[in-house]
Protein backbone atom coordinates (compact mmCIF):
# COMPACT_ATOMS: atom_id res chain seq x y z
CA UNK A 1 0.00 0.00 0.00
CA UNK A 2 1.06 3.55 -0.66
CA UNK A 3 -0.02 6.60 1.34
CA UNK A 4 0.42 9.74 -0.71
CA UNK A 5 -0.04 13.43 -0.18
CA UNK A 6 -0.05 15.15 -3.57
CA UNK A 7 0.48 18.88 -4.13
CA UNK A 8 -0.73 19.63 -0.64
CA UNK A 9 -1.32 23.31 0.15
CA UNK A 10 -2.41 24.45 3.60
CA UNK A 11 -2.95 27.73 5.46
CA UNK A 12 -4.70 28.63 8.71
CA UNK A 13 -7.51 30.98 7.77
CA UNK A 14 -6.09 34.01 5.96
CA UNK A 15 -2.52 33.52 7.17
CA UNK A 16 0.19 32.90 4.60
CA UNK A 17 0.64 29.40 3.21
CA UNK A 18 2.35 26.99 5.60
CA UNK A 19 3.24 24.91 2.58
CA UNK A 20 2.15 24.50 -1.03
CA UNK A 21 2.82 21.86 -3.68
CA UNK A 22 4.05 19.52 -1.01
CA UNK A 23 4.46 15.88 -1.97
CA UNK A 24 5.03 13.03 0.41
CA UNK A 25 4.67 9.27 0.14
CA UNK A 26 5.05 6.39 2.54
CA UNK A 27 4.88 2.73 1.67
CA UNK A 28 3.60 -0.09 3.85
CA UNK A 29 6.43 -1.49 5.96
CA UNK A 30 8.46 1.72 5.73
CA UNK A 31 9.57 3.83 8.70
CA UNK A 32 10.04 7.41 7.52
CA UNK A 33 11.30 10.32 9.63
CA UNK A 34 10.03 13.91 9.33
CA UNK A 35 12.16 16.76 10.64
CA UNK A 36 11.99 20.51 10.35
CA UNK A 37 12.10 23.68 12.38
CA UNK A 38 9.35 24.48 14.81
CA UNK A 39 6.31 26.19 13.29
CA UNK A 40 6.90 24.94 9.73
CA UNK A 41 3.90 22.68 9.94
CA UNK A 42 5.07 19.14 10.75
CA UNK A 43 2.18 18.64 13.12
CA UNK A 44 -0.24 20.12 10.62
CA UNK A 45 1.03 17.82 7.86
CA UNK A 46 0.57 14.81 10.15
CA UNK A 47 -2.99 15.93 10.85
CA UNK A 48 -3.70 16.29 7.13
CA UNK A 49 -2.41 12.78 6.39
CA UNK A 50 -4.55 11.38 9.21
CA UNK A 51 -7.64 13.25 8.01
CA UNK A 52 -7.87 15.57 11.05
CA UNK A 53 -7.39 18.65 8.82
CA UNK A 54 -8.50 19.23 5.24
CA UNK A 55 -5.90 20.84 2.97
CA UNK A 56 -7.08 23.75 0.78
CA UNK A 57 -5.11 22.30 -2.14
CA UNK A 58 -4.11 18.81 -3.20
CA UNK A 59 -5.25 15.47 -1.84
CA UNK A 60 -4.33 12.53 0.33
CA UNK A 61 -4.78 9.06 -1.13
CA UNK A 62 -4.06 5.42 -0.37
CA UNK A 63 -3.24 3.44 -3.50
CA UNK A 64 -4.76 6.28 -5.53
CA UNK A 65 -8.08 6.22 -3.65
CA UNK A 66 -9.24 9.22 -1.62
CA UNK A 67 -9.40 8.54 2.13
CA UNK A 68 -12.75 7.64 3.69
CA UNK A 69 -14.59 10.51 5.37
CA UNK A 70 -16.57 8.15 7.59
CA UNK A 71 -15.78 4.99 9.51
CA UNK A 72 -12.41 3.81 10.75
CA UNK A 73 -9.55 5.87 9.37
CA UNK A 74 -6.65 3.72 8.09
CA UNK A 75 -4.17 6.48 8.99
CA UNK A 76 -3.97 6.96 12.75
CA UNK A 77 -2.23 9.71 14.66
CA UNK A 78 -0.54 9.61 18.07
CA UNK A 79 0.76 12.91 19.39
CA UNK A 80 2.94 14.32 22.13
CA UNK A 81 0.41 14.95 24.89
CA UNK A 82 -1.65 11.84 25.69
CA UNK A 83 -3.59 13.72 28.37
CA UNK A 84 -5.06 15.94 25.67
CA UNK A 85 -5.96 13.00 23.44
CA UNK A 86 -8.31 11.22 25.84
CA UNK A 87 -11.62 12.06 27.45
CA UNK A 88 -10.66 12.80 31.08
CA UNK A 89 -13.97 11.49 32.40
CA UNK A 90 -13.79 8.06 30.80
CA UNK A 91 -12.26 4.99 32.40
CA UNK A 92 -9.17 3.71 30.61
CA UNK A 93 -11.07 0.65 29.38
CA UNK A 94 -13.53 2.87 27.49
CA UNK A 95 -10.72 5.05 26.08
CA UNK A 96 -8.94 1.96 24.86
CA UNK A 97 -12.00 0.45 23.20
CA UNK A 98 -13.04 3.66 21.46
CA UNK A 99 -11.93 2.32 18.09
CA UNK A 100 -12.89 -1.32 18.67
CA UNK A 101 -11.72 -4.01 21.09
CA UNK A 102 -7.93 -4.38 20.98
CA UNK A 103 -6.60 -7.93 21.09
CA UNK A 104 -4.78 -9.06 24.18
CA UNK A 105 -1.50 -9.74 22.34
CA UNK A 106 -1.30 -6.07 21.44
CA UNK A 107 -1.91 -5.04 25.04
CA UNK A 108 0.80 -7.32 26.36
CA UNK A 109 3.23 -6.28 23.62
CA UNK A 110 2.77 -2.69 24.78
CA UNK A 111 3.14 -3.63 28.45
CA UNK A 112 -0.37 -2.50 29.35
CA UNK A 113 -1.35 -3.80 32.79
CA UNK A 114 -4.89 -5.09 33.43
CA UNK A 115 -5.20 -3.01 36.61
CA UNK A 116 -4.85 0.23 34.62
CA UNK A 117 -8.13 -0.38 32.81
CA UNK A 118 -10.36 0.44 35.78
CA UNK A 119 -8.64 3.76 36.43
CA UNK A 120 -9.20 7.30 35.17
CA UNK A 121 -6.71 8.91 32.79
CA UNK A 122 -5.24 11.19 35.50
CA UNK A 123 -4.37 8.12 37.55
CA UNK A 124 -1.84 6.94 34.97
CA UNK A 125 1.59 8.47 34.36
CA UNK A 126 2.31 10.09 30.99
CA UNK A 127 4.16 6.99 29.78
CA UNK A 128 1.35 4.64 30.79
CA UNK A 129 -1.32 6.82 29.19
CA UNK A 130 0.72 7.12 25.98
CA UNK A 131 0.77 3.29 25.72
CA UNK A 132 -3.04 3.35 25.88
CA UNK A 133 -3.19 5.94 23.09
CA UNK A 134 -0.85 3.83 20.96
CA UNK A 135 -2.92 0.70 21.51
CA UNK A 136 -6.04 2.65 20.55
CA UNK A 137 -4.35 3.85 17.36
CA UNK A 138 -3.22 0.34 16.42
CA UNK A 139 -6.64 -1.12 15.66
CA UNK A 140 -6.87 -3.99 13.18
CA UNK A 141 -7.77 -1.69 10.30
CA UNK A 142 -4.86 0.69 10.84
CA UNK A 143 -2.45 0.70 7.90
CA UNK A 144 -0.36 3.78 8.64
CA UNK A 145 0.68 5.36 11.93
CA UNK A 146 1.78 8.98 12.31
CA UNK A 147 3.85 9.40 15.48
CA UNK A 148 4.10 13.14 16.21
CA UNK A 149 6.71 13.56 18.98
CA UNK A 150 5.14 10.41 20.39
CA UNK A 151 7.82 9.71 23.01
CA UNK A 152 9.20 13.22 23.56
CA UNK A 153 7.64 13.56 27.01
CA UNK A 154 8.92 10.18 28.19
CA UNK A 155 12.13 9.02 29.82
CA UNK A 156 14.69 7.20 27.67
CA UNK A 157 13.88 3.74 29.05
CA UNK A 158 10.15 4.08 28.45
CA UNK A 159 10.89 5.52 25.00
CA UNK A 160 13.05 2.54 24.06
CA UNK A 161 10.42 0.09 25.42
CA UNK A 162 7.60 1.73 23.46
CA UNK A 163 9.51 1.95 20.19
CA UNK A 164 10.67 -1.63 20.44
CA UNK A 165 7.04 -2.80 20.73
CA UNK A 166 5.71 -0.47 18.05
CA UNK A 167 8.41 -1.39 15.53
CA UNK A 168 7.78 -5.09 16.17
CA UNK A 169 4.03 -4.67 15.60
CA UNK A 170 4.64 -2.52 12.51
CA UNK A 171 6.93 -5.20 11.05
CA UNK A 172 4.48 -8.00 11.75
CA UNK A 173 1.54 -6.11 10.24
CA UNK A 174 3.50 -4.30 7.50
CA UNK A 175 2.36 -0.90 8.72
CA UNK A 176 3.84 2.30 7.31
CA UNK A 177 5.17 4.73 9.96
CA UNK A 178 5.81 8.46 9.81
CA UNK A 179 7.96 9.55 12.75
CA UNK A 180 7.85 13.29 13.46
CA UNK A 181 10.64 14.12 15.88
CA UNK A 182 13.18 16.73 16.78
CA UNK A 183 15.46 14.02 18.09
CA UNK A 184 17.85 13.29 15.25
CA UNK A 185 19.36 10.35 17.15
CA UNK A 186 15.94 8.72 17.41
CA UNK A 187 15.25 9.29 13.71
CA UNK A 188 18.60 7.84 12.72
CA UNK A 189 18.07 4.87 15.00
CA UNK A 190 14.62 3.80 13.75
CA UNK A 191 13.94 5.33 10.33
CA UNK A 192 14.92 3.90 6.96
CA UNK A 193 14.85 7.37 5.40
CA UNK A 194 13.87 10.87 6.42
CA UNK A 195 12.36 13.99 4.97
CA UNK A 196 13.12 17.57 6.02
CA UNK A 197 10.33 20.09 6.00
CA UNK A 198 11.78 23.54 5.41
CA UNK A 199 10.79 26.78 3.72
CA UNK A 200 8.62 26.18 0.65
CA UNK B 1 26.22 27.75 51.55
CA UNK B 2 23.67 26.41 49.13
CA UNK B 3 21.08 28.80 47.73
CA UNK B 4 18.42 26.09 47.86
CA UNK B 5 18.50 23.14 50.21
CA UNK B 6 15.80 20.47 50.05
CA UNK B 7 16.02 18.08 52.99
CA UNK B 8 14.12 14.79 53.32
CA UNK B 9 11.17 16.04 51.34
CA UNK B 10 8.11 13.87 51.23
CA UNK B 11 4.81 14.54 49.52
CA UNK B 12 1.64 12.51 49.82
CA UNK B 13 -1.88 12.80 48.54
CA UNK B 14 -5.08 12.25 50.38
CA UNK B 15 -7.43 10.24 48.22
CA UNK B 16 -11.04 9.49 48.96
CA UNK B 17 -11.96 6.01 47.89
CA UNK B 18 -15.36 4.56 48.57
CA UNK B 19 -17.59 7.02 50.37
CA UNK B 20 -15.72 8.99 53.01
CA UNK B 21 -12.83 6.60 53.49
CA UNK B 22 -9.65 8.43 52.91
CA UNK B 23 -6.20 7.07 52.47
CA UNK B 24 -2.83 8.61 51.93
CA UNK B 25 -0.55 7.74 49.00
CA UNK B 26 3.04 8.82 49.33
CA UNK B 27 4.53 9.89 46.00
CA UNK B 28 7.80 11.52 47.12
CA UNK B 29 9.94 10.21 49.96
CA UNK B 30 13.36 10.96 51.40
CA UNK B 31 14.31 13.36 48.65
CA UNK B 32 17.25 15.67 49.37
CA UNK B 33 19.20 17.94 47.08
CA UNK B 34 20.97 21.26 47.10
CA UNK B 35 21.88 23.85 44.55
CA UNK B 36 24.38 26.69 44.80
CA UNK B 37 24.39 30.14 43.27
CA UNK B 38 25.87 29.98 39.78
CA UNK B 39 25.20 26.26 39.48
CA UNK B 40 23.05 24.30 37.03
CA UNK B 41 21.64 21.08 38.46
CA UNK B 42 19.82 18.76 36.08
CA UNK B 43 17.09 16.42 37.31
CA UNK B 44 16.63 13.18 35.34
CA UNK B 45 14.25 10.36 36.11
CA UNK B 46 11.48 8.14 34.93
CA UNK B 47 8.12 9.51 33.85
CA UNK B 48 6.01 9.81 36.96
CA UNK B 49 9.00 9.81 39.34
CA UNK B 50 7.92 13.11 40.90
CA UNK B 51 10.01 15.66 39.03
CA UNK B 52 7.20 18.17 38.53
CA UNK B 53 5.95 17.61 42.07
CA UNK B 54 9.43 18.48 43.34
CA UNK B 55 9.26 21.75 41.39
CA UNK B 56 5.78 22.47 42.70
CA UNK B 57 6.81 21.69 46.28
CA UNK B 58 9.71 24.17 46.09
CA UNK B 59 7.38 26.83 44.70
CA UNK B 60 4.61 26.06 47.19
CA UNK B 61 2.08 25.33 44.47
CA UNK B 62 1.17 21.73 45.31
CA UNK B 63 -2.51 20.85 44.88
CA UNK B 64 -4.92 21.22 47.83
CA UNK B 65 -5.03 17.54 48.69
CA UNK B 66 -1.24 17.23 48.96
CA UNK B 67 0.67 17.02 52.23
CA UNK B 68 4.33 17.86 52.45
CA UNK B 69 6.98 17.16 55.08
CA UNK B 70 10.71 17.78 55.28
CA UNK B 71 12.31 21.20 54.93
CA UNK B 72 13.22 23.58 52.12
CA UNK B 73 15.72 26.36 52.86
CA UNK B 74 16.33 29.27 50.53
CA UNK B 75 19.28 31.58 51.12
CA UNK B 76 19.81 30.14 54.59
CA UNK B 77 16.25 30.55 55.85
CA UNK B 78 13.24 28.30 55.85
CA UNK B 79 11.18 28.83 52.71
CA UNK B 80 7.67 29.02 54.11
CA UNK B 81 4.40 30.14 52.55
CA UNK B 82 4.92 33.71 53.76
CA UNK B 83 8.37 34.10 52.18
CA UNK B 84 7.25 32.34 49.02
CA UNK B 85 4.55 34.93 48.52
CA UNK B 86 7.21 37.62 48.31
CA UNK B 87 9.73 35.62 46.25
CA UNK B 88 7.68 33.59 43.78
CA UNK B 89 7.64 35.05 40.29
CA UNK B 90 10.41 37.49 41.30
CA UNK B 91 13.48 35.92 42.92
CA UNK B 92 12.22 32.41 42.26
CA UNK B 93 10.85 31.76 38.76
CA UNK B 94 9.25 28.73 37.16
CA UNK B 95 9.47 27.72 33.52
CA UNK B 96 6.48 25.36 33.63
CA UNK B 97 6.15 22.03 31.86
CA UNK B 98 2.66 22.62 30.61
CA UNK B 99 2.03 25.40 28.13
CA UNK B 100 -1.35 25.68 29.83
CA UNK B 101 0.39 27.92 32.38
CA UNK B 102 0.30 30.80 29.91
CA UNK B 103 -2.67 33.08 30.53
CA UNK B 104 -5.09 32.03 27.76
CA UNK B 105 -6.75 35.46 27.64
CA UNK B 106 -3.63 37.59 27.36
CA UNK B 107 -1.58 38.18 24.23
CA UNK B 108 1.85 36.63 24.62
CA UNK B 109 3.82 39.86 24.04
CA UNK B 110 2.01 41.49 26.96
CA UNK B 111 2.58 38.44 29.16
CA UNK B 112 6.32 38.58 28.68
CA UNK B 113 6.40 42.37 29.19
CA UNK B 114 4.63 41.96 32.53
CA UNK B 115 7.62 40.06 33.99
CA UNK B 116 10.35 42.12 32.30
CA UNK B 117 12.58 44.20 34.55
CA UNK B 118 14.06 47.56 33.56
CA UNK B 119 12.68 50.86 32.33
CA UNK B 120 11.60 49.75 28.86
CA UNK B 121 9.75 46.43 29.02
CA UNK B 122 8.63 46.69 25.39
CA UNK B 123 12.21 46.89 24.12
CA UNK B 124 13.26 44.05 26.45
CA UNK B 125 10.39 41.84 25.25
CA UNK B 126 11.02 42.63 21.55
CA UNK B 127 14.71 41.86 21.80
CA UNK B 128 14.16 38.56 23.60
CA UNK B 129 11.52 37.51 21.03
CA UNK B 130 13.96 38.36 18.30
CA UNK B 131 16.57 36.20 19.94
CA UNK B 132 14.08 33.31 19.97
CA UNK B 133 13.08 33.95 16.36
CA UNK B 134 9.53 34.92 17.34
CA UNK B 135 8.39 37.33 14.66
CA UNK B 136 6.73 40.70 15.36
CA UNK B 137 3.20 39.43 14.76
CA UNK B 138 3.65 36.84 17.54
CA UNK B 139 3.37 39.67 20.12
CA UNK B 140 -0.33 39.85 19.31
CA UNK B 141 -1.11 36.13 19.30
CA UNK B 142 -2.97 34.36 22.07
CA UNK B 143 -1.41 31.18 23.50
CA UNK B 144 -3.79 28.84 21.59
CA UNK B 145 -2.48 30.21 18.28
CA UNK B 146 1.09 29.08 18.96
CA UNK B 147 2.58 25.79 17.87
CA UNK B 148 3.97 23.65 20.69
CA UNK B 149 7.54 24.72 20.02
CA UNK B 150 6.64 28.41 19.81
CA UNK B 151 4.80 28.29 23.14
CA UNK B 152 7.89 26.74 24.77
CA UNK B 153 10.08 29.54 23.42
CA UNK B 154 7.68 32.10 24.91
CA UNK B 155 7.92 30.35 28.30
CA UNK B 156 11.72 30.42 28.28
CA UNK B 157 11.68 34.06 27.15
CA UNK B 158 9.50 34.89 30.18
CA UNK B 159 12.18 33.56 32.54
CA UNK B 160 14.97 35.20 30.56
CA UNK B 161 13.55 38.73 31.01
CA UNK B 162 13.08 38.35 34.78
CA UNK B 163 16.04 38.70 37.12
CA UNK B 164 15.35 35.61 39.19
CA UNK B 165 18.08 34.14 41.42
CA UNK B 166 16.58 30.66 41.28
CA UNK B 167 15.08 29.34 38.06
CA UNK B 168 13.17 26.09 38.11
CA UNK B 169 12.75 24.89 34.54
CA UNK B 170 10.40 21.93 34.22
CA UNK B 171 10.89 20.26 30.81
CA UNK B 172 11.56 23.52 28.99
CA UNK B 173 12.66 22.02 25.68
CA UNK B 174 10.56 19.05 24.47
CA UNK B 175 9.42 19.33 20.87
CA UNK B 176 11.77 22.27 20.24
CA UNK B 177 14.00 22.33 17.20
CA UNK B 178 17.72 21.95 17.92
CA UNK B 179 18.52 25.64 17.24
CA UNK B 180 15.90 26.70 19.76
CA UNK B 181 17.12 24.15 22.29
CA UNK B 182 20.61 25.61 21.89
CA UNK B 183 19.23 29.11 22.47
CA UNK B 184 17.34 27.99 25.60
CA UNK B 185 20.49 26.31 26.94
CA UNK B 186 22.42 29.48 26.25
CA UNK B 187 19.86 31.49 28.24
CA UNK B 188 20.16 29.18 31.25
CA UNK B 189 23.95 29.21 31.05
CA UNK B 190 23.95 32.99 30.95
CA UNK B 191 21.67 33.19 33.97
CA UNK B 192 24.00 30.83 35.87
CA UNK B 193 27.07 32.81 34.82
CA UNK B 194 25.36 35.87 36.28
CA UNK B 195 25.07 34.07 39.61
CA UNK B 196 21.61 32.53 39.41
CA UNK B 197 20.94 28.90 40.23
CA UNK B 198 19.10 26.77 37.69
CA UNK B 199 17.26 23.56 38.46
CA UNK B 200 16.79 21.95 35.05
CA UNK B 201 14.24 19.13 35.02
CA UNK B 202 14.33 17.24 31.74
CA UNK B 203 14.18 14.01 29.73
CA UNK B 204 16.53 15.55 27.20
CA UNK B 205 19.66 14.12 28.76
CA UNK B 206 21.98 15.13 25.96
CA UNK B 207 20.85 18.78 26.04
CA UNK B 208 21.07 19.04 29.82
CA UNK B 209 24.58 17.58 29.95
CA UNK B 210 25.81 20.36 27.70
CA UNK B 211 25.29 22.92 30.51
CA UNK B 212 24.73 21.07 33.80
CA UNK B 213 27.30 20.91 36.58
CA UNK B 214 25.62 18.14 38.55
CA UNK B 215 22.79 15.69 37.95
CA UNK B 216 20.19 14.37 40.40
CA UNK B 217 18.51 11.12 39.35
CA UNK B 218 15.00 10.37 40.64
CA UNK B 219 13.04 7.13 40.60
CA UNK B 220 9.71 6.32 42.25
CA UNK B 221 9.76 9.57 44.21
CA UNK B 222 13.23 9.35 45.68
CA UNK B 223 16.83 10.20 44.83
CA UNK B 224 18.86 7.31 43.41
CA UNK B 225 22.04 9.13 42.52
CA UNK B 226 23.80 12.48 42.55
CA UNK B 227 26.54 12.60 39.93
CA UNK B 228 28.79 15.06 38.15
CA UNK B 229 27.64 15.80 34.60
CA UNK B 230 30.96 14.35 33.35
CA UNK B 231 30.06 10.95 34.80
CA UNK B 232 27.63 10.49 31.90
CA UNK B 233 30.05 9.19 29.27
CA UNK B 234 31.05 6.01 27.44
CA UNK B 235 28.97 3.01 28.53
CA UNK B 236 28.13 4.67 31.80
CA UNK B 237 30.95 2.97 33.69
CA UNK B 238 31.39 6.04 35.92
CA UNK B 239 27.74 6.09 36.90
CA UNK B 240 26.91 4.60 40.29
CA UNK B 241 23.33 3.33 40.27
CA UNK B 242 22.08 0.47 38.04
CA UNK B 243 19.04 2.59 37.12
CA UNK B 244 21.17 5.53 36.01
CA UNK B 245 23.28 3.19 33.87
CA UNK B 246 20.11 1.69 32.32
CA UNK B 247 18.75 5.17 31.60
CA UNK B 248 21.99 6.17 29.88
CA UNK B 249 22.12 2.98 27.82
CA UNK B 250 18.51 3.40 26.68
CA UNK B 251 19.29 6.58 24.71
CA UNK B 252 18.94 6.14 20.94
CA UNK B 253 22.51 7.40 20.46
CA UNK B 254 23.77 4.77 22.93
CA UNK B 255 22.30 1.27 22.86
CA UNK B 256 18.56 2.08 22.73
CA UNK B 257 18.27 -0.81 25.16
CA UNK B 258 14.94 -1.05 27.00
CA UNK B 259 15.18 -2.16 30.62
CA UNK B 260 12.11 -4.35 31.15
CA UNK B 261 9.39 -3.73 33.68
CA UNK B 262 7.79 -0.57 35.02
CA UNK B 263 8.38 1.77 37.93
CA UNK B 264 6.41 0.52 40.97
CA UNK B 265 3.13 2.25 41.81
CA UNK B 266 3.27 4.49 44.92
CA UNK B 267 0.63 2.39 46.73
CA UNK B 268 2.42 -0.86 45.97
CA UNK B 269 6.12 -0.37 46.65
CA UNK B 270 8.57 -3.20 47.23
CA UNK B 271 9.80 -3.39 50.82
CA UNK B 272 13.49 -3.25 49.95
CA UNK B 273 15.25 -1.32 47.21
CA UNK B 274 12.69 0.34 44.92
CA UNK B 275 14.63 -0.79 41.85
CA UNK B 276 15.04 -4.43 42.92
CA UNK B 277 12.23 -5.85 40.69
CA UNK B 278 14.06 -4.58 37.58
CA UNK B 279 17.66 -4.77 38.72
CA UNK B 280 20.01 -7.36 37.22
CA UNK B 281 22.40 -7.02 40.21
CA UNK B 282 19.75 -7.49 42.87
CA UNK B 283 20.47 -9.92 45.73
CA UNK B 284 18.50 -11.09 48.77
CA UNK B 285 19.97 -8.27 50.87
CA UNK B 286 18.53 -5.71 48.43
CA UNK B 287 15.03 -6.96 49.11
CA UNK B 288 15.28 -6.77 52.89
CA UNK B 289 15.51 -3.05 53.57
CA UNK B 290 15.43 0.25 51.76
CA UNK B 291 19.03 1.38 51.04
CA UNK B 292 20.12 4.75 52.44
CA UNK B 293 21.80 7.43 50.35
CA UNK B 294 25.60 7.16 50.80
CA UNK B 295 28.59 9.06 49.47
CA UNK B 296 30.56 7.41 46.71
CA UNK B 297 33.29 8.77 44.44
CA UNK B 298 32.49 12.48 44.90
CA UNK B 299 28.80 11.82 44.37
CA UNK B 300 26.18 9.80 46.18
CA UNK B 301 24.05 6.74 45.54
CA UNK B 302 21.20 4.72 47.03
CA UNK B 303 22.39 1.19 46.26
CA UNK B 304 24.11 -1.25 48.59
CA UNK B 305 26.21 -2.87 45.87
CA UNK B 306 27.39 0.21 43.97
CA UNK B 307 31.16 0.67 43.97
N1 LIG C 1 -5.48 27.33 15.35
C1 LIG C 1 -4.52 28.05 14.77
N2 LIG C 1 -4.76 29.31 14.33
C2 LIG C 1 -3.79 30.03 13.73
N3 LIG C 1 -2.53 29.58 13.53
C3 LIG C 1 -2.21 28.34 13.94
C4 LIG C 1 -3.17 27.51 14.58
N4 LIG C 1 -2.57 26.32 14.90
C5 LIG C 1 -1.29 26.42 14.45
N5 LIG C 1 -1.07 27.62 13.87
C6 LIG C 1 0.18 28.09 13.25
O1 LIG C 1 0.61 27.15 12.29
C7 LIG C 1 2.02 27.01 12.27
C8 LIG C 1 2.40 25.54 12.29
O2 LIG C 1 1.91 24.89 13.43
P1 LIG C 1 2.30 23.38 13.68
O3 LIG C 1 1.86 23.05 15.08
O4 LIG C 1 1.78 22.58 12.62
O5 LIG C 1 3.92 23.48 13.62
P2 LIG C 1 5.10 22.42 13.98
O6 LIG C 1 6.02 22.40 12.86
O7 LIG C 1 4.59 21.15 14.42
O8 LIG C 1 5.78 23.22 15.20
P3 LIG C 1 6.38 22.68 16.59
O9 LIG C 1 7.51 21.81 16.24
O10 LIG C 1 6.78 23.93 17.25
O11 LIG C 1 5.25 22.02 17.30
C9 LIG C 1 2.53 27.84 13.42
O12 LIG C 1 3.09 29.02 12.88
C10 LIG C 1 1.29 28.18 14.25
O13 LIG C 1 1.38 29.47 14.80
S1 LIG D 1 20.38 -2.03 46.02
FE1 LIG D 1 20.38 -3.98 44.93
S2 LIG D 1 18.46 -3.98 43.78
FE2 LIG D 1 18.84 -1.88 44.42
S3 LIG D 1 19.90 -1.01 42.73
FE3 LIG D 1 21.48 -1.71 44.10
S4 LIG D 1 21.94 -3.77 43.37
FE4 LIG D 1 20.02 -3.19 42.41
MG1 LIG E 1 4.63 20.27 16.27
Amino acid sequence: MLLEGENIGFRYERNSWLFQNLNISIESGEVVGLRGPSGYGKTTLGQILAGHQMPQEGQVTIDGQALPLKGYHPVQLVFQHPERAVNPRWRIQRVLEEGGKPDSDLLSALGIQKEWLKRSPHELSGGELQRICIARALGNETRFLIADEMTTMLDAITQAQIWQSVLEIARARKLGLLVISHDQHLIKRICGRWISLSEH
Amino acid sequence: MALLEVNKLSVSFIQYTSGLRQHEVQTIRDLSLSIHAGEIVAVFGSSGSGKSLLAHAILGILPENARMSGTIHYDGNLLDAYRLLALRGKEIALVPQSVNYLDPLMKVGAQVRSTAVGSDPVAVQRSIFKRYRLKDHVDNLYPFQLSGGMARRVLVATAAVSDARLIIADEPTPGMHSDDVAEALHTFKEMADNGSAVLFITHDIEAALRIADRVVVLYAGTTFEIAAAEDFMGNGERLRHPYTKALWQALPQNEFKPNLGVQPQPNNLPTGCLFAPRCASSTQACKESRPEMRDLRAGSVRCIHAS
